[in-house]
């Protein structure tokens, strides 16, 4: 079982009769010969760590080895000043807690990669919190969350040395606007709709990250993803429509990320990594280790 | 044609920060280090090329190296203590660096491993990103096996028959060769055998017996996600 496109798995959930989560229970049960609840198990595992690291981030003590990090998510958390209203504080909080658990060797799922492993975390807390909606429901989420990255890794790269960050937070926060658009009860082409506006929020966006380090500007842009994710998702449960297909505009980040220069993918060569400031931490953090 | 992939390679690997490819991937190739050595590790040289020799220690990619080798897993948390845990363990290491030009994908390690029983092993480990790793070399022999399936590694003289013997001793337990790479230099052929069930004692034992057979040893794919942490 093979889906190229995310039209297809739209397509095989109108033909079947099934919803998005479901599409790819089949795939997974069929191409890997597994259980239902194999599948699940696995999920929750997975569902599992994530809790864990979101909550180790506002709890325990986390200062990156770098010194870069130092405890932002608590602050973020804690802080009485809401720009945002609540639920988008906590939100960001969350996914910086989590970068800054990567960045102390902490424990994480990647989702789909290390560098973004904050804001699938930040979202399906975020829904189970407001929404109080149940752990399964929120599994479903997840299987959700593969069909828009099993699509991008196909059509486009979670590589930041391929797609720049685009592959990493962009896909992320596509995923996690499918996730919300779809606990909310959106349609297939809503979850579509919001896949596409989370990736047109993130295209041409390089990866620069200083010293080489997955710390800045990485952890912040997971926050900025989860309120990307967010965004996208309000915009297509009120029915607006992304111009460009999704599937379309996951073609366009595989063609911008082939056309961005390599010192803007991973390499530490361009953007904030060659800043004035970005050269004295490396230099800082490269003479520590020697 | 490659299968599907899993929707386990989206969401996960569960791991240890804070880069798949520096600290997961780096763990794996320590791991199949240890196992290919198939004793208590007393002494490590490592080289690390390109990328790795110019990053690792922001990305704890010597402790990701050290912990695969002291037998952790990606996602153990102990591989942020590794080196105290070596040190406790009396496992002496030793790290190089080269960022020289050379024919390395730019995150290679070579590890250099010695036993307790004065046995030694050299491998070198390619990190391909997302946690994925590839062995390129073993012993000199220029191999390519990914260590996630369960893998028979055998050095053995190159006579005829060989691969028939073994074939056979795999048969023996109903067990299914999915993969056999073969390389030769000299008179010596390396083989490495993936298989679809976990290998039995008395296969490795049957092969280890063949007079013809310098070294045999077993590759067990890491369980991600063990019982740690279901709550
Ligand atoms: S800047 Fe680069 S390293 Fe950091 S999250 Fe984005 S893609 Fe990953």
């Amino acid at each position: 079982m093979e889906f190229r496109l995310l039209s297809d798995i739209a397509e095989y959930c109108h033909t079947e009769g099934k919803d998005f989560a479901q599409a790819m229970l089949d795939y997974e049960m069929r191409n890997k010969n597994l259980t239902r609840e194999q599948v699940y198990a696995s999920l929750k595992q997975i569902l599992l760590v994530m809790e864990e690291s979101v909550e180790q981030g506002l709890t325990q003590q986390v200062v990156s080895p770098s010194g870069m990090l130092n405890n932002w998510a608590k602050q973020i958390y804690e802080h009485p000043l809401g720009a945002l209203g609540p639920q988008l504080q906590k939100a960001i909080a969350r996914a910086i807690a989590v970068g800054e658990v990567n960045a102390c060797m902490g424990r994480i799922a990647a989702a789909p990669t290390a560098g973004s492993a904050g804001i699938m975390p930040a979202v399906l807390v975020t829904m189970m919190e407001e929404h109080r909606l149940s752990r399964e429901r929120i599994l479903d989420a997840l299987l959700v969350s593969s069909a828009v990255g099993l699509i991008f890794a196909r059509n486009s790269s979670f590589a930041g040395s391929e797609a720049g960050c685009m592959g990493e937070t962009g896909s992320a926060a596509a995923m996690g606007a499918a996730s919300i658009t779809y606990l909310l009860g959106g349609n297939e082409e809503q979850i579509l709709e919001a896949v596409g506006f989370a990736l047109k929020g993130s295209m041409g966006l390089v990866c620069d990250p200083v010293a080489g380090l997955v710390e800045e500007p990485c952890t912040t842009r997971n926050a900025v993803g989860v309120a990307n994710a967010f965004v996208s998702a309000q915009m297509a449960l009120s029915g607006i429509k992304s111009l460009i297909p999704a599937d379309e505009v996951i073609f366009a980040t595989k063609e911008v990320g082939d056309l961005m220069s390599p010192r803007l993918k991973e390499s530490a060569q361009g953007g904030l990594a060659n800043t004035k400031t970005g050269r004295e931490i490396q230099k800082r953090v490269f003479k520590q280790s020697d | 044609m490659s299968e599907p992939p899993s929707i386990f390679d989206i969401l996960g690997p569960v791991m240890i920060g804070p880069s798949s490819s520096h600290t997961a991937g780096a763990s794996r190739i320590g791991y199949v280090a240890r196992q290919l050595l198939g004793d208590t590790p007393t002494r490590a040289v490592i080289t690390l090329y390109n990328s790795f020799a110019k990053t690792h220690k922001g990305h704890g990619t010597d402790k990701a190296l050290i912990g695969g080798i002291l037998g952790f897993g990606p996602d153990d948390l102990r591989i942020r203590n590794s080196l105290e845990l070596a040190k406790q363990e009396s496992l002496v290491w030793e790290f190089k660096f080269s960022s020289g030009p050379n024919r390395y994908h730019s995150n290679t390690a070579r590890i250099k491993l010695s036993g307790v029983g004065g046995g030694n092993v050299e491998i070198v480990g390619v990190s391909l990103g997302g946690g994925r790793i590839r062995i390129d070399e073993i012993e000199g022999f220029g191999v390519n096996f990914g260590g996630q399936s369960h893998t028979i590694v055998i050095i053995a003289e190159d006579i005829p028959g060989s691969i028939k013997n073994i074939s056979a001793a795999i048969a023996d337990t109903n067990n299914n060769i999915a993969n056999m790479y073969v390389s030769r230099s000299e008179r010596l052929a390396n083989m490495v055998i993936e298989v679809d069930h976990p290998v039995e004692p008395r296969t490795i034992n049957a092969i280890r017996t063949f007079p013809w057979v310098r070294f045999a040893r077993l590759i067990a794919p890491m369980v991600e996600g063990s019982s740690r942490y279901d709550k």
